[in-house]
């Protein structure tokens, strides 16, 4: 009897060992199932046209697709416009946020501090698509248009809070014996901040923008309502603008261009991934 | 630099999210107004007609908060048998080695993959099985979009969940062995009880990506303006109905679609709220 | 029968050995037989592989896969090497050097853990007896018997150890493992536990781990002087104590080691 139930129990045991194993494997079935088939089916596209080359036109599409050529052109209008708008969006992100890390972590037992860490929290969770209804109303409506300066806005709204976590968390776990040692040099605030904090922070902050970057640079619904999108390489900041994700989208919905979407999304793909990675391996060798 | 102008400096960076959150608050309540006005509070968010004929416009807010309620709680349910395990095997079983770094780093980048791809990889992979399979004869819908939404949480849900499982003290569980448990009592009957709280927040930190997760339920969710009847049929979710109508809106149906985008905004704000203070205290204790 | 069984050891080591990786063995051959309802006292310097040895007896060892156990552990004439952990732990109970009471369970429900891990199910007069039993075997009962159905971790450190005890004999072990049960307690709970744990002998064998030489002299009958993974001594507390045969025992006992 009882060693009959030791031997249910023990079954049981092993049941969940390999239960557990088992779930655990599936979980990464839909990363490769999604890798593989956006690498097979969009791996013949990559060229170097691709690259340096805008969207076509439907019409020319159609007619490539009639006489059974490959569709010409590719998505350098959104690449140049994806650049564009992420390098407004982390020229001004990147300081504001770490200034804001900065007071966050020098003020850990104010009120007005609580206040902004938990609106920190508040606009990271905030779902994307809302951040681009307001970005619609803060800059599209006055200006009258959608604009690259737009979209950037929507990408700044979004990377801000990343990189004010980050900072803040890095600067936090430092030593205080770091701060005090330059303060009895003789630094002032600002100054051992500025040389000896920050610098020695700089890997947790570089992971957090990179990982900010890799985060937005993906967001689609954000850019519909502020940048919108343009068929044709252009560089002005104050007119529509396209991006890579917009124009996966823009195929995804055009009978005509649809061969285009695997080639546009590999490139998403590895550009996000290899962020990715890169900030989890400087994290892990870099942070202090 | 003075030290007052730094400090001066630090403060100003800071009023920039008090600025944001004012201005998203501001911005959403002043441009929903008229939808709520017109229709009444009440009135909008249980009315499920969506129409919008000239003359005759009437948009009600219900067909789309019951598709995100629906979405979001189908994906939690799909998502538990996979992050739990997911949490198990690198907290508990093989906590510390390269399995589990492995497994870590597998579902770190299925965090990473940008959801306007999930969308795709749903529409051309899953949508077809789901027709092969006869559930649904279009294939999209609310079971499509809740299962690709399922496997977007499921890092979120795992990595937090398995944190709070490796915090369990290996005296309690060493006490738990000595009493002659199995492993499978010892999670059942130790870690999961003691790591609950933690789990929990982990699930509702879940929930608030899933409520606003935009394209890929867009994507999958077929589109209609009607209540989903069950989870094979069609629907829109908050979400999903702004991002396939916010650029052909105007007037009215803009506010309110921008009205929709705010209850969006206050159900996530609450919900990620309850999760933080949750998770804040499971920390502690 | 009951006889024949008193007489012949409880316990028994023999040539065991413990080691944690290929090349270093923290306990080295160890062998030693242990009578029931004795207390038998574990000595050394730290790292001396004492408690390793204690883990040995409930198979703790099991739970982490790159540890050896070889030779043999003999409990009442079995080998327990080759016997399923989860029965050798049922009926070896042990007491860990930090009090940690289920934190979830109620103090009424931490007695009766062992049970509710084993899936074993006992009606509500079985499980109050057993709570009354053993929380009045640890002189817990009268202390805590209005408010059972607090979290045990409410309790003073002392309390929190004694229902340790407590959860450990509601299983009805043979032997009792203890890993210096005391050093995270004051003077005083001390105090208690150890005059709890002579009046404990009777219904089961004690084995403790100590590095309080004090402690060992108090309660134990039996000592073991361990000193880098070998058994350099053992034999009765009152003997080693006044004339310890190996120098090495000699040098700890008066104080010129660890």
């Amino acid at each position: 009897m009882i060693q009959q139930k030791i031997k249910n129990r023990l079954t049981k045991e092993k049941l969940m060992l390999w239960g557990v194993c088992l779930f655990a494997a599936l979980t990464a079935v839909p990363l490769f199932a999604i890798l593989g088939e956006v690498l097979l089916r969009g791996y013949d596209q990559l060229s170097w046209s691709f690259f340096t080359e805008p969207t076509p036109t439907a019409y020319k599409a159609m007619k490539a697709i009639e006489a059974g050529e490959p569709i010409p052109g590719g998505i350098a209008n959104g690449i140049v416009g994806t650049m564009i708008m992420l390098g407004m969006a982390v020229v001004v992100a990147v300081p504001v946020g770490i200034l804001c890390g900065a007071y966050l972590a020098e003020n850990t037992k104010s009120r007005f501090a609580n206040i902004v860490s938990y609106l920190t929290d508040l606009l990271q969770g905030t779902p994307s698509v809302i951040i681009g209804i307001i970005t619609y109303i803060w800059v599209v409506v006055p200006m009258k248009g959608y604009s690259a300066i737009a979209g950037s806005v929507a990408l700044f709204i979004m990377m801000l809070p990343l990189i004010i976590r980050s900072t803040e968390e890095t600067l936090k776990i430092l030593p205080s014996s770091l701060k005090e040692a330059g303060l009895a040099l003789g630094g002032n605030r600002a100054r051992v901040m500025l040389k000896i904090q920050l610098p020695a922070a700089f890997g947790g902050i570089f992971t957090g923008v990179l990982l900010a970057v890799s985060r937005v640079i993906g967001e689609t619904a954000p850019l519909m309502f502020t940048a919108l999108g343009c068929s044709f390489m252009r560089f002005a900041i104050d007119k529509p603008i396209s991006a890579v994700p917009l124009l996966i989208w823009e195929f995804f919905n055009d009978p005509n261009l649809q061969e285009l979407i695997w080639g546009a999304s590999l490139f998403l793909l590895l550009f996000v991934l290899t962020l990715n990675m890169a900030a989890k391996f400087w994290c892990r060798t870099k942070v202090l | 630099m003075s030290d007052k102008l730094y400090k001066v400096l630090l403060f100003v960076a800071a009023l920039v999210m008090p600025t944001v959150c004012g201005g998203v608050i501001y911005a959403l309540v002043t441009d929903a107004y008229e939808a709520f006005e017109h229709f009444g509070f009440f009135r909008f968010l249980t009315s499920s007609e969506w129409s919008y004929t000239e003359g005759a416009e009437v948009y009600g807010a219900l067909p789309f908060i019951t598709g995100t309620l629906m979405t979001t709680l189908l994906a939690l349910l799909f998502c538990i048998p996979f992050s739990l395990p997911v949490a198990l095997f690198v907290g508990e079983y093989f906590k510390g080695t390269r399995v589990a770094a492995v497994l870590s780093t597998v579902t770190d980048l299925l965090a990473g993959i940008p959801s306007i791809i999930y969308g795709l990889w749903g529409f051309y992979t899953l949508r077809p099985i789901i027709m092969a399979m006869n559930i649904s004869p279009q294939g999209s819908g609310v079971l499509t979009a809740s299962l690709v939404l399922a496997i977007m949480i499921v890092p979120y849900a795992a990595s937090l969940s398995a944190e709070f499982i490796k915090m369990v003290p290996n005296e309690l569980k060493e006490g738990a062995y000595s009493l002659g448990a199995t492993r499978a009592e010892v999670i059942g009957k130790v870690v999961f009880p003691v790591a609950g709280s933690g789990i929990f927040s982990a699930y509702i930190l879940a929930i608030g990506r899933a409520l606003g997760e935009t394209m890929t339920v867009t994507m999958l969710i077929g589109n209609t303006n009607n209540i989903p009847d069950s989870i094979t049929s069609t629907g829109n979710s908050m979400a999903s109905i702004i991002a396939n109508q916010f650029g052909e809106a105007d007037d009215l149906r803009l506010s309110s679609l921008i009205a929709i985008g705010l209850l969006l905004f206050l159900i996530t704000a609450v919900i990620n709220m309850i999760g933080k203070i949750l998770i804040k205290r499971a920390r502690i204790s | 029968m009951q006889k024949t069984e008193s007489i012949k050891p409880i316990l028994e080591f023999k040539k065991t050995c413990v080691s944690y990786t290929k090349q270093t063995m923290a306990v080295k051959y160890v062998s030693a037989a242990i009578e029931r309802n004795t207390i038998t006292a574990i000595m050394g310097p730290s790292g001396c592989g004492k408690s390793t040895l204690l883990r040995a007896v409930n198979l703790m060892h099991n739970l982490y896969p790159n540890i050896r156990v070889d030779g043999e552990i003999l409990l009442n004439g079995d080998n327990i090497l080759s016997m399923q952990p989860i029965d050798v732990r049922r009926r070896v109970g042990m007491v860990f050097q930090r009090p940690a009471p289920f934190p979830t369970m109620s103090i009424y429900d931490n007695v009766l853990s062992g049970y509710a891990l084993n899936g074993i199910r006992l009606s509500k007069s079985e499980k109050d007896a057993t709570v009354e039993r053993c929380l009045k075997s640890v002189a817990l009962w009268d202390e805590v018997k209005d408010v059972l159905n607090k979290k045990g971790t409410f309790l003073s450190g002392g309390q929190q150890q004694r229902l340790c005890i407590a959860r450990a004999l509601a299983m009805k072990p043979d032997v009792l493992l203890m890993d210096e049960p005391t050093s995270a307690l004051d003077p005083i709970a001390t105090k208690h536990i150890e005059e709890l744990l002579l009046e404990l002998q009777k219904e089961v064998t004690i084995l403790i781990v100590t590095h309080n030489m004090g402690q060992a002299m108090r309660i134990s009958s039996r000592s073991m002087f361990m000193y880098l993974g070998e058994l350099v001594e053992y034999d009765d507390t009152a003997t080693m104590f006044t004339n310890p045969k190996d120098e090495r025992t000699k040098a700890y006992l008066t104080g010129k080691m660890g």
